[in-house]
């Protein structure tokens, strides 16, 4: 390992490894964008890991915080995959069969501006939160 | 190198690593490869989360689920449902206590919700063993910020419009001592980190040095920075065996990233650090002691002037801060000295750490601002009294402190506050008790301590203490009379007035509080010749109800000193005069038969 010989050095190690644990700081900061994916055995099978690996790589690429969790089964076979975005302060928006390009646009619109796109599930479940 | 999607960060301080947090964090590793998750999935041993009393404990990241009292054979059911299936396993969470219901989430559990976590940023977050992670949460900047942007005068006086003041007890105010360290010339400077934790039932400094070793490393370089010191020592006790380790791995990983060493950040400066370690003696906490400690000679204070910022460590100017002060240095210059003087009171800035121990629910280690209230910190952070009793007294400061009690629970905590009350705040002991504690017996405890752990180099605390302690025990004992309660407040104040240091100028304080709080109790045992809580052998009698008393003769069979008589199927007795207070017979007793009064 080379060691830091300068300011430079350090700041430079500081940014390679921060992206290392800032999965630990996400999960205490406030007011960030959630995102959950269904990971039970028909979100994998429909490709819901892909899913998620897309858009962890694409959000961090384009400076976003985002916090990314899996969840199980959340009840929408049919429409696998499913992803639930909740944006700071606003209720929980249900997507369907999320594919690659339907990620792309979710991050691109919803995420990015808010703007809703095709594919809402209407949610008709409630949630107790502990 | 792959990002992990999820951390599980399991809690490798040295209370849950007794309950086999090691072999926990194993079973994860193992569990996550069975399944292939490795790259996906990260298990980090953390420092101290501090709900000690839950622990083991296990933190699931970024979804912030908190595992409470997990078995290493719960590793696999985490892996499985939680990390593969994404449902939290909820036999394994935080039950709630009042409404009985799960706390996924620690940001909504009662222990942590009032906390601030300065000095403990790093534990529990961050795998102390490891350099970079503590880079990546900001670490070592605050050494690069001093080199490269501040002169030590700045340094200093960014210290001082902190506040910050030691956090070993007494109170001083930290950027003032490393001024006058720093006026004092001399060709070698020291600095030392007073690790030398001795107060009964106190674990901050170790946790500290447990969960995040590096940031007293860089605190100390910094501060060899603004004195124009080049060497540190940590004096530590050998009794500390898991700190001392991590210690170890931290200076040499600093040295292999070049942050100790020779010409830091290529800045020209110079600072290495090695450790010391203590036998274990109390006294040692005090600076003058633990400097001749360190130089081999006997663990016994010397008068002060000249203070250790003149002639300390071979007669050279040196500086002795704790650990938790040092914890508390890296933030400050990264966030600046305004940031933090506004958390606090007017003169007591930011935050303290107390080990909360005792009859209290939420027994652990927690972080608070200054200024919290007493009853904020045992009903909201503490959880309460434990079996729903009522609250007594708060002994505070250890072997030096004083107890609080009731009319206290609403005072500001802070170092002022606390002197006011006629305790101190110490180096962070918070002993809860409640009404099964006798407060002689308490008082008796401490001196005790002090009797054993007194060096005896001066005549006022090696046989004063002792003197007290005597009379202690005569009260106990139900021997005490009115006129010995008044020659131990004398006696307390003399030692007070006339020992030569800190550990004899601060010990009869425990006896001198409770006689001011708890004077009722002192003349109950002289007068009435009885203890209430039930504490005082000498002043207890067992004896059988006659009424519930069916004649089993198990009381009988198991006294040790064949004290109980009585026939088969009557009514059994007991000899007060034989009976040595064991308690074997109520223990034995399936009828509730035999109390103490």
């Amino acid at each position: 390992m080379t060691k830091i010989k300068s300011l430079a050095d350090l700041k430079a190690m500081k940014q390679s490894v921060q992206e290392k644990i800032d999965t630990r700081a996400k999960g205490t900061a406030e007011g960030l964008v959630q995102v959950k994916i269904a990971m039970a055995t028909c979100g994998i099978a429909a490709g819901a890991k892909n899913v998620m690996d897309y858009m962890m790589s694409e959000t961090e690429k384009r400076g976003m915080d985002v916090v990314f969790t899996q969840t199980g089964c959340m009840g929408y076979c049919h429409a696998e995959p499913t992803i639930e975005v909740t944006l700071p302060g606003k209720e929980p928006i249900v997507f369907g069969y999320v594919d690659l390009k339907k990620a792309d646009e979710i991050i691109d619109k919803y995420i990015k501006d808010g703007e809703l796109v095709e594919g809402i599930i209407p949610v008709n479940y409630e949630k107790i939160n502990n | 190198m792959a990002k992990f999607k999820m951390h599980l960060l399991v809690c490798g301080g040295t209370g849950c690593n007794a309950s086999r947090s090691q072999e926990i964090a194993q079973n994860l590793t193992s569990s996550l490869k069975d399944n292939g998750l490795e790259n996906e999935v990260q298990v980090i041993l953390t420092g101290c989360f501090g709900f000690c009393e839950k622990g083991p404990i296990v933190k699931v990241m970024p979804d912030n689920t908190f595992y409470t009292e997990v078995k290493p054979e719960d590793a696999t059911e985490i892996i499985m449902e939680h990390v593969i299936k994404g449902r939290k396993v909820t036999r394994l969470l935080y039950t709630d206590p009042e409404n009985k219901q799960h706390v996924a989430d620690s940001k909504h559990m009662g222990f942590y919700k009032k906390q601030m976590r300065i000095a403990l940023r790093n534990c529990g977050y961050i795998d102390p063993q490891n350099i970079e992670e503590y880079i990546g949460a900001d670490g070592y900047s605050a050494l690069a910020k001093c080199l490269g942007e501040m002169t030590p005068e700045q340094v200093i006086n960014e210290i001082k419009l902190s506040g910050l003041r030691g956090r070993g007890g007494g109170g001083f105010p930290t950027g003032l001592k490393w001024e006058i360290a720093s006026k004092n010339h001399a060709d070698q400077k020291y600095v030392v980190c007073n690790a030398d934790e001795g107060d009964p039932g106190a674990f901050m400094d170790r946790s500290i040095l447990e969960g995040d070793p590096h940031t007293v490393l860089e605190a100390m370089a910094i501060n060899g920075f603004a004195i124009g010191a080049t060497k540190g020592v940590i004096y530590i006790r050998a009794e500390y065996p898991l700190a001392i380790n991590r210690l170890l791995v931290a200076i040499d990983q600093a040295h292999e990233y070049g942050l100790l060493g020779e010409d830091i950040l290529g800045s020209g400066f110079n600072f290495d650090i090695e450790l010391r370690y203590g036998a274990g003696a109390f006294v040692c906490g005090e600076e003058t002691a633990l400097i001749h400690s360190m130089e081999g000679q006997r663990g016994e204070p010397t008068f002060k002037p000249p203070f250790p910022a003149q002639s300390g460590y071979n007669k050279k100017p040196t500086n002795v801060n704790n650990v938790e002060t040092y914890a508390n240095i890296p933030i400050i210059i990264t966030k600046g000295a305004n940031w933090f003087n506004q958390i606090g009171t007017e003169k007591s800035k930011g935050t303290k750490v107390f080990a909360l121990a005792g009859q209290i629910n939420n027994v652990g280690l927690i972080e608070v601002p200054m200024g919290i209230t007493l009853r904020e910190i045992i009903y909201e952070i503490g959880g309460g009294i434990k079996g729903g009793r009522e609250f007594k007294a708060v002994q505070t400061g250890g072997p030096s402190g004083g107890c609080l009690t009731t009319k206290h629970l609403d005072t500001p905590i802070d170092y002022d506050n606390l002197i006011a009350a006629g305790s101190m705040m110490g180096s962070g002991g918070m002993v809860v008790m409640d009404e099964t504690s006798c407060m002689v017996a308490i008082a008796k405890f401490y001196l005790e301590f002090t009797v054993e752990e007194s060096c005896g180099k001066c005549s006022p605390c090696r046989i004063g203490n002792k003197r007290l302690h005597e009379i202690l025990e005569k009260i106990t004992k139900g021997n005490g009379t009115m006129e010995d309660l008044d020659n131990l407040t004398n006696l307390g104040r003399v030692i007070k007035d006339a020992s030569l240091c800190g550990l004899g100028q601060t010990s009869p304080n425990p006896v001198l509080s409770t006689i001011e709080n708890f004077y009722d109790e002192y003349v109950e045992h002289i007068k009435d010749k009885k203890c209430k809580a039930g504490v005082c052998k000498s002043l207890m009698q067992y004896v059988v109800d006659q009424e519930q008393c069916v004649g089993c003769t198990a009381c009988a069979r198991n006294c040790p000193v064949n004290a109980i008589s009585g026939e088969k199927k009557m009514p059994h007795f007991i000899n007060t005069e034989l009976c040595i207070k064991c308690g074997a017979c109520i223990e034995k007793c399936k009828f509730n038969a035999i109390s103490i009064c």
